[in-house]
């Protein structure tokens, strides 16, 4: 534990980057974890086929929320293809936290990509088994 | 004061030897990331006394066989124990007799036997099911299902402010049109203790048949199914000592007798053609398929050792140990109890927030310290919702809990503050 609330996570959770909403996002979306009940809403403003912003609402644990706060640092200002290979590896890389062996954990910090990805893709367009 | 418990406790309780009951419990002596284990999640699953893990054990190495079937001595020795085991839970709730028990995998097998079989048989369009917000899923999604399928309506007893039921409401709720009451005896989320009995001579008063959903009440207190008044009782095995995959039904005879199968196939037969079948009696006729029997037979021994230990003597010890839980955890600054806030009507099971901390961290500090609690919306989801809250933590206690781990509990919760402060 006191490895998964390192410093760095506990001030993105009570700080949170790019917090908020965008007035006229391009594309805005949702996801909900039933599980703990985490929720996370993503607005996307897309210009040029680039996220010129990127900004999100939500509530949950430290790990969903600094996980999003984190993943809208590394994708604000990347082109829209770039964002959609981001993978839950390089998430997990800039979480830093070893979160392999706990399931449960994983799908609160994967919470913030899902929700990314299907914002980009669309819902039909996204394996689940890709996050979960 | 917590953990001075010889000193400061009423005489029932010096009698009630923790320390011994823990020593039968193997899975309690050890530690969880390096600290003794505090296992304060019972309300989602007990741990298991060794008699119910030898008698697993027994079955499957000395006479393991399909029950109603060999003509040799393993299959009647295993069939003697399965319904030795029905004869057991039967008394242990105080059925009338052992055939209005059906063996099922858990609560929510039973209710959705019933929902299926009474259900279908008896619900038409245009009448209503009455429900508690308090629920657990699983006496709420079943009934649903059937509302779908009949064309039924749902209504709701609602709580008041300390989680406890508005049975002012029942005036309005309980019409000629309401056929069926499903209630929670004790709350799985707020701990409450609802007044069954009452609320079963109201539901009859109308014509409704009433369900109790047992599975946090029968592991902790006296049951006696004929007392409460209800018509139908389910409940889990694996909450109550017992093992997973069993659970039982219990329901009156004339009612069980009238219902139709719910699900078929064999040992719930009696001739099989090739276009029609006529069924067993009560309770075979609900129990299809080779059942779980090494466990229905170790569940037996799981309600052997509550007998022995005492229901109320458990029961006495729990409202001790909730009662200091209370006590401490009011104490905590920034903390908030939902349900109860009193012992009286009220079962170890105790839900909370705490401002600044989300459950989930809260349970992962916790378990850091080696205390295990569940974190989540503890398959309350509508309650949660009308609390207004995404999840709790929620604390619960059984026979082998220790009141020092309160105090773990509470010192984990500081460490919580002071992580996220």
């Amino acid at each position: 534990m006191d490895d998964l609330y390192r410093e760095y996570i506990l001030e993105h959770y009570k700080h949170p980057h790019n917090n908020g909403r965008i007035e006229n996002p391009t594309v805005s979306h949702e996801e909900y974890n039933p599980l703990c009940g985490d929720r996370i809403v993503m607005d996307l403003l897309i210009v040029d086929e680039a996220i010129q912003d990127i900004r999100f609402m939500g509530e949950g644990c430290a790990i969903s929320q600094a996980s999003a706060s984190i993943l809208t640092d590394e994708v604000k200002g990347i082109p829209v293809e770039e964002a959609k290979a981001f993978s839950k590896e390089q998430l997990l890389d800039l979480i830093g936290i070893p979160l392999e062996r706990n399931p449960v954990r994983l799908k609160c910090a994967l919470l913030s990509l899902k929700t990314l990805k299907v914002a980009l893709y669309g819902a039909n367009n996204i394996q689940d088994n890709d996050l979960d | 004061m917590i953990g001075q418990i010889s000193m400061l406790e009423p005489a029932h309780l010096s009698i009630f030897d923790v320390v011994s009951i823990r020593r039968v419990f193997p899975i309690l002596h050890q530690e969880m990331n390096g600290k003794p284990l505090a296992f304060l999640d019972s309300a989602a699953s007990s741990q298991k006394p060794r008699c119910v893990i030898e008698s697993l054990e027994d079955y499957y190495r000395r006479y393991n066989a399909n029950v109603h079937r060999g003509i040799y001595k393993l299959s009647e020795e295993a069939t003697f124990a399965y319904e030795r085991a029905r004869g057991k839970v039967a008394r242990f709730i105080n059925a009338a007799s052992p055939r209005e028990v059906v063996f099922v995998r858990n609560a929510t097998e039973a209710i959705n036997l019933v929902a299926y079989s009474w259900g279908d048989a008896n619900i038409r369009a245009g009448d209503r099911i009455l429900l508690t917000v308090m629920e657990h899923h699983s006496n709420i999604v079943p009934w649903q299902m059937l509302a779908q399928r009949t064309g039924a309506k749902l209504d709701y007893i609602q709580i008041d402010g300390e989680g406890r039921l508005v049975l002012e409401d029942l005036d309005r709720l309980l019409t000629e049109q309401t056929k069926m009451v499903a209630v929670v005896h004790q709350s799985n989320t707020l701990g409450t203790i609802n007044p069954i009995r009452m609320i079963a001579e109201r539901a009859h008063a109308v014509g409704a048949v009433m369900l109790a959903d047992i599975a946090q009440s029968a592991p902790h207190m006296p049951i006696d199914v004929q007392a409460l008044g209800v018509d139908f009782a389910a409940f889990s095995g694996h909450k109550m000592c017992g093992p997973t995959g069993v659970g039982a039904l219990w329901g009156r005879r004339a009612l069980l007798d009238a219902m139709p199968p719910f699900m078929g196939g064999g040992s719930m037969i009696k001739v099989v053609e090739l276009d029609q079948s006529s069924y067993a009696e009560t309770p075979n006729c609900f129990e299809a398929g080779t059942p779980a029997i090494g466990e229905a037979i170790a569940l037996g021994e799981a309600v052997d050792f509550l007998c022995q230990t005492g229901m109320e003597q458990i029961h006495q010890y729990e409202q001790y140990l909730i009662g200091q839980a209370l006590e401490r955890l009011s104490e905590v600054k920034g903390l908030t109890i939902y349900g109860p806030l009193s012992v009286a009507d009220r079962g170890a099971a105790l839900s909370f927030t705490l401002d600044g901390v989300h459950p989930h961290d809260i349970a992962e500090v916790l378990n850091v310290e080696g205390v295990a609690v569940r974190a989540g919306h503890h398959c309350t989801q509508p309650l949660h919702r009308l609390l207004n809250v995404p999840a709790t933590t929620r604390a619960s206690f059984y026979l082998y809990n220790l009141p020092e781990e309160i105090d773990r509990l509470v010192h984990g919760l500081e460490k919580a503050q002071r992580i996220f402060a």
